[in-house]
């Protein structure tokens, strides 16, 4: 064991760099991303679900969407609430949220989640601005 | 061996507690929502529907390659297909080529003058047996049962090419290069395809979805038609019925679903 003082500057070492990123952001937690709704989504009041749903489950929405639209063909959805919608990415969720930066992006940079939907899909919105 | 048994017994216990956990938290979770919602997906009442969609192309009406052009035109903008010079990266839903690569071996000797110099309109056949659907690993490629369209679902496409491979008609493109700087247009009602995928004609199911005709028929004017080749009484039927038609290497078996008057 002659090399136990190496050894454990080793480790102490390893461990101060390995837990670097939590002690060096210690207390700096980025704030909750807000959020801007565009005035017709204002006026709408609710989206195709519950807020809430949307929140925690629109990838899921939009995956069940997907599937239905490209393999069936079936491109109307009814909500709960009875009102039909296009199912569309681009032209039905970007009718509204017209401002895909100040709504979509801002959750998805807090979240660190890089959703590649936009490599095909248009982001309409920016031909509005 | 007593303390082993009792080990035993405490496993299977507690393991049958845990296969319990899930139905019961299952019943607990549903029952907060209660008012769970109902939701439906439905294909709207306007959309056209046929057992198997097919198009007759009448190539007398069709003189010179400009003739053809308002129809690629008019395919090319509402898909958002790129143009790009190098004909390598050449991405193609609806092109025009000459007789001899069109029906390979259908080249009589002395053929008719107007028949080989008259250009031909080519797009997917969407054949009743399509190879590309039994190459593709990922089912990306498929053929759609309520109407017999072979589509291409790009989200599960890996690019491996083999459907390339498999369609003996070459009616598939690759995509070598992002095609979003090589769009002229880009009609917002159609996504754009990315690097890596591999994409054809759609048979425009999405205008067919909102009760219209495929955008090359529409630009045609009367000199393609489209139908249900399984209804007798429709216009593709009777075209079919009333003119010599061929189809594109029919001797291969995939039941090619693209007829053309000679
Ligand atoms: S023409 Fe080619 S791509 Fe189209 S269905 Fe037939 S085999 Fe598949
Ligand atoms: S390139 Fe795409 S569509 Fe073609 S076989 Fe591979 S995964 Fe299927
Ligand atoms: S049917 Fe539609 S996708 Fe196919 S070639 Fe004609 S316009 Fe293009």
């Amino acid at each position: 064991m002659k090399d136990k003082k190496l050894i454990v500057t080793g480790v102490i070492i390893f461990l101060i760099i390995a837990t670097f990123p939590f002690w060096y952001n210690r207390g700096k937690a980025a704030p909750m991303p807000e959020l801007e709704l565009t005035a017709k989504a204002k006026a709408a009041k609710v989206c195709v679900r519950s807020t809430e749903y949307m929140r925690a489950d629109h990838m899921q929405l939009l995956d069940k969407w997907r599937e239905k639209v490209v393999r069936e063909g079936d491109r109307i959805y009814v909500s709960p609430s009875g009102k039909q919608y296009n199912m569309s990415l681009s032209n039905t969720c970007l009718d509204c949220h017209s401002n895909k930066a100040q709504f979509c992006d801002r959750c998805h940079d807090y979240a660190s989640v890089r959703p590649y939907c936009w490599d095909c899909h248009l982001d309409n919105s920016k031909e509005k601005t | 061996m007593d303390s082993s048994r009792r080990r035993v017994l405490q496993l299977f216990g507690i393991s049958s507690l845990a296969l319990m956990t899930r139905p019961v938290y299952n019943a607990l979770a549903t029952e907060k929502h209660a008012q769970k919602a109902k939701e439906q997906m439905i294909r709207g009442d306007k959309a056209l529907t046929a057992k198997q969609w097919a198009m007759v192309i009448d190539t007398r009406q069709f003189e010179s390659a400009e003739d053809m052009e308002p129809l690629i035109e008019a395919c090319n903008k509402i898909h958002n297909i790129p143009h790009f010079e190098n004909q390598r990266h050449e991405i193609k839903w609806l092109w025009e080529d000459h007789y001899h690569n069109v029906f390979p071996g259908k080249g009589a000797r002395f053929l008719s003058e107007a028949v080989e110099s008259r250009p031909f309109l080519v797009l997917c056949n969407h054949c009743e047996n399509p190879p590309c659907v039994r190459a593709c690993p990922t089912q990306a490629t498929f053929k759609r049962a309520s109407d017999g369209i072979v589509l291409m679902d790009f989200h599960r496409c890996i690019g491996c090419r083999f459907c390339m491979a498999a369609c003996p008609f070459g009616a598939r493109s690759f995509n070598w290069r992002d095609p979003r700087p090589f769009i002229k247009e880009t009609d917002p009602k159609f996504p754009t395809r990315t690097k890596g995928v591999v994409e054809k004609c759609n048979f425009c199911a999405e205008r067919l979805a909102e009760g219209k005709l495929p955008a090359c028929v529409e630009a045609a004017e009367g000199k393609l038609a489209f139908g249900d080749l399984y209804d007798p009484d429709s216009e593709v039927r009777e075209l079919i019925k009333t003119n010599y038609t061929i189809r594109r290497k029919q001797e291969l078996g995939t039941e090619p679903c693209v007829y053309y008057i000679v």
